[in-house]
């Protein structure tokens, strides 16, 4: 082979080597991290999936945040206006977490039909609304007119 | 009437942008001197009045005129002076309008700095920057304009962002877009090549101190953005693989990966073509990086603009600028002929390594970044694509680039053999496993990954150091050193700083400890070896704010170690409130504490208290990257004349070894 054949197939057969390798992990390892949105009417219509993390977001409702025990752990209500879901959920709320404001909830459902999070998202905007929380209070919105 | 004067200077900046993206490029190709003589007074005129437009937009800020929107959305009278100012770059319109100055510096810089390049080469040059500067200015223009006013005026503004109102952060978006934009200029450089159809290994030497000294700003502000999450974010991650993030984080791989090949190209003459190529995507990816976090697309904390229009026209200028150049490429590819010939074991090989995979990176950066918009926008549902899937790629694809980057900084270029390198590879590799071995004795419990990233760190270290020592002649070593360009000098120092990023990156994530903790005043709570005391909160209230300030003691058998004051603040405008941490910085780790909220009346609290091992070491390893890529950029080859008929490698016999 001469010089430049042989560094164009070492070129092309690193390229194809690295691309496929990569390609393989980032498919596994997207099929193994996308976290599904849902909302609380899908929650109760059972369209969620038990045993499997999701995100879950909504209105906290008024007046439904408590705390339970002395430690950190918090419940409250999650509501797109048309169904409600509860969220219990223990450590440190984002400092914008409030009751009336918007918020998506990373965990999953235990058999009771409480939304176990591990992780409570909300944004750091007066009036910013998830915009995922955002599209599901519309969707409930215009199936409550139906 | 500031207000107008600014816009009247950005008219007249736009106007001069158009003549600069035309009448130079049009002399240089018709050979036409008097168009290519435009080209520099052109810039200068454009800098002028982009800078008057930016003074006025200060000068609005400073004067708290609340009749511009922009100025009332975004500062209050009681806002401290530096916020003012940084107050400009707050938002999307005042960001842009810094984009434009920045990128009319840099034009302006390639004008002084670009002597020794032809003139006709030069007048491309800035021409291209110029219609990037059409792009933006129009873009200015005509959706994003910082200077409307609105009516009624308001008698008070709604203030700055609190989570902006942070030194780190009011110097973050400078440093990112001297990157960004930096890269318009090897971007310019490429194209103004691809133009000409003379793909020699000039333009590889004039780009290269432009794209390093980007790249070295680029490194420094996502440095400084991850720094400014550390501490105002209240978790105390340094890294969220947040799609912001990686809108800065994936123009920098792809630089990095340009930074090498170019100088692969300048050295040798390989990958012409491939270099090239990787200049547009930089670019192209700095734009993407841009129109991601600035057209709201994105579901994320950073997203605070959101305006279809603005997005769809950075979508259009991208899809422009791709799309021109790609057929630019395809075009003129054909013509480029690269020096053939290395060996499977020379420099080019491993920097070869470094390029596949550093753009295999990228790509897995980039899909999981666009992945859940793409779902998104098919209607097929709301998706997060989640830290797990970047980490499981990312480290995989690293921790072998690191080993190449080691065996790359030791071999010759073009042909070298194993036999005359394994003696130092072997006593490097020993030494590695050696230190990186020891390293994790000294911590609360030895690991195994811990002592591996440690092998891998001292790696980087060692083979840089040792390569550089190599270098210098035996016999005369200090002279020698001091000798050694800094070109080389640069390189050891960036590649040393990579080795100390990641021993901090994999001892910060092992071990590191954090608790979240519900305690009343006077409580105490042993985490590890160490004693946290919460001494409860008392109100305290600065300029635009008033705070909560926690106290918490830590001490390690009864001796004082910190005294930690984190802050709640409620920031009184936007009512909005934020956590500032208590932190203590240390070089082996710092005491990190943040309160959460009050849990009851007896003024029991949420504390987070946590303890980052190595974590200034991820930052140090960076501001190293930084310093190496500035101290290469001034290397005083770039600023020599270039030797007219440029040397083909082939012809020489001796092997070279240099950075």
């Amino acid at each position: 082979m001469t010089p430049l054949r042989r560094q164009r197939f070492i070129l092309v057969g690193l390229l194809v080597l690295g691309v496929s390798v990569a390609l393989g992990l980032a498919l596994l390892a997207l099929r193994e991290n996308i976290n599904l949105f849902f909302s609380p009417t899908q929650v109760k219509a059972g369209e969620a999936p038990q045993q499997t993390s999701f995100r879950l977001g909504g209105m906290v409702v008024e007046g439904s945040v408590r705390r339970p025990d002395d430690d950190l752990t918090v419940e409250f209500t999650l509501t797109d206006t048309v169904e409600q879901v509860t969220v219990t959920y223990k450590g440190f709320l984002p400092d914008l977490f409030r009751e009336g404001q918007g918020i998506v909830a990373q965990g999953m459902l235990n058999s009771n039909g409480l939304f176990e999070a591990k992780q409570v998202l909300a944004k750091h905007d007066e009036n910013y609304m998830p915009p995922e929380v955002a599209d599901a209070l519309k969707k409930a919105k215009e199936m409550g007119l139906k | 009437m500031t207000a107008e004067l600014g816009l009247l200077a950005l008219i007249i900046a736009f106007c001069t942008a158009v003549v600069l993206g035309i009448v130079p490029l049009y002399g240089s190709i018709r050979r036409h001197t008097t168009c290519i003589a435009v080209a520099r007074p052109a810039v200068w005129v454009q800098l002028v009045f982009v800078a008057i437009a930016y003074g006025c937009l200060t000068y609005a800020f400073l004067d708290n005129d609340f009749s511009v929107s922009y100025v009332a959305n975004n500062s209050n009278s009681k806002l401290p002076l530096l916020y003012k100012i940084s107050g400009v770059w707050a938002a999307h319109e005042g960001s842009l309008l810094l984009w434009v100055l920045i990128l009319s510096g840099w034009t302006g810089a390639v004008t002084i700095f670009s002597r020794t390049v032809p003139d006709d080469m030069i007048a491309k040059v800035l021409g291209v920057m110029g219609l990037i500067s059409v792009g933006f200015l129009s873009f200015i223009l005509f959706t994003s304009n910082p200077f409307s006013r609105q009516f009624p005026p308001v008698t008070e503004g709604r203030d700055l962002n609190p989570l902006l109102q942070d030194p780190g952060l009011a110097i973050h978006p400078p440093m990112l877009y001297l990157g960004y934009v930096g890269f318009s200029v090897v971007f310019a450089f490429a194209i103004a090549a691809l133009i000409t159809g003379r793909l020699d290994m000039a333009w590889a030497r004039w780009s290269r101190p432009w794209t390093t000294t980007a790249w070295s700003f680029l490194t420094l502000g996502i440095a400084l953005g991850s720094w400014w999450a550390y501490y105002e974010l209240g978790w105390g991650g340094w890294w969220f693989w947040d799609p912001v993030e990686n809108a800065s984080f994936m123009p920098w791989l792809m630089g990095t990966a340009l930074i090498h090949t170019l100088a692969a190209t300048e050295k040798r003459g390989v990958f012409k073509a491939w270099t090239v190529l990787l200049a547009v995507f930089t670019f192209s990816l700095s734009l993407l990086g841009t129109f991601l976090v600035r057209s709201g697309v994105l579901t994320s904390v950073h997203a605070f603009a959101s305006d279809p229009e603005r997005g769809l026209f950075i979508l259009i200028f991208l899809v422009i600028v791709v799309g021109g150049s790609l057929t630019l490429y395809a075009w003129r590819a054909p013509s480029i002929r690269s020096v053939p010939g290395f060996n499977p074991v020379s420099r080019e090989s491993a920097l070869l390594i470094n390029n596949v995979l550093l753009v295999t990176t990228t790509a897995t950066v980039l899909l999981g970044t666009l992945y859940p918009l793409f779902i998104d926008a098919l209607g097929l549902g709301k998706i997060s694509v989640g830290p797990p899937y970047f980490n499981s790629i990312f480290v995989p694809l690293t921790v072998p680039l690191v080993v190449a980057m080691g065996f790359g900084a030791l071999c010759r270029w073009k042909k070298d053999t194993f036999a005359r390198l394994r003696g130092d590879l072997g006593m490097l590799l020993l030494a590695s496993l050696l230190a990186g071995g020891i390293c994790p004795l000294a911590m609360d419990h030895y690991s195994l990954a811990a002592a591996s990233a440690g092998t891998l760190g001292c790696w980087a270290m060692f083979t840089a150091i040792r390569g550089l020592w190599i270098r210098a002649t035996p016999g005369r070593r200090w002279q020698g050193l001091a000798r050694t360009p800094r070109a080389y000098w640069g390189m050891t120092l960036a590649h040393s700083g990579i080795g100390i990023f990641v021993i901090g990156v994999a001892f910060t994530t092992i071990y590191s400890t954090e608790k979240d903790l519900s305690m009343a005043p006077g409580e105490r709570f042993s985490v590890g070896r160490y004693e946290y005391q919460f001494d409860g909160v008392q109100n305290l209230s600065g300029p635009n704010y008033v705070a909560q300030t926690g106290t918490v003691i830590i001490s390690r058998d009864g001796r004082l170690i910190a005294r930690l004051s984190p802050e709640k603040r409620r920031y009184l405008v936007q009512q909005m409130p934020m956590t500032e941490a208590g932190i203590q910085a240390g070089f082996w780790g710092d005491f990190y504490a943040s309160l959460g909220e009050r849990l009851d009346d007896r003024g029991r609290w949420a504390v987070r208290v946590q303890y980052k091992a190595f974590i200034r070491w991820i930052w140090l390893g960076a501001l190293l990257m930084a310093a190496g890529g500035l101290l290469a950029a001034s290397d005083r080859r770039y600023r020599t004349v270039a030797r007219a008929p440029v040397r083909e490698p082939a012809a020489q016999t001796t092997p070279i070894l240099s950075g």
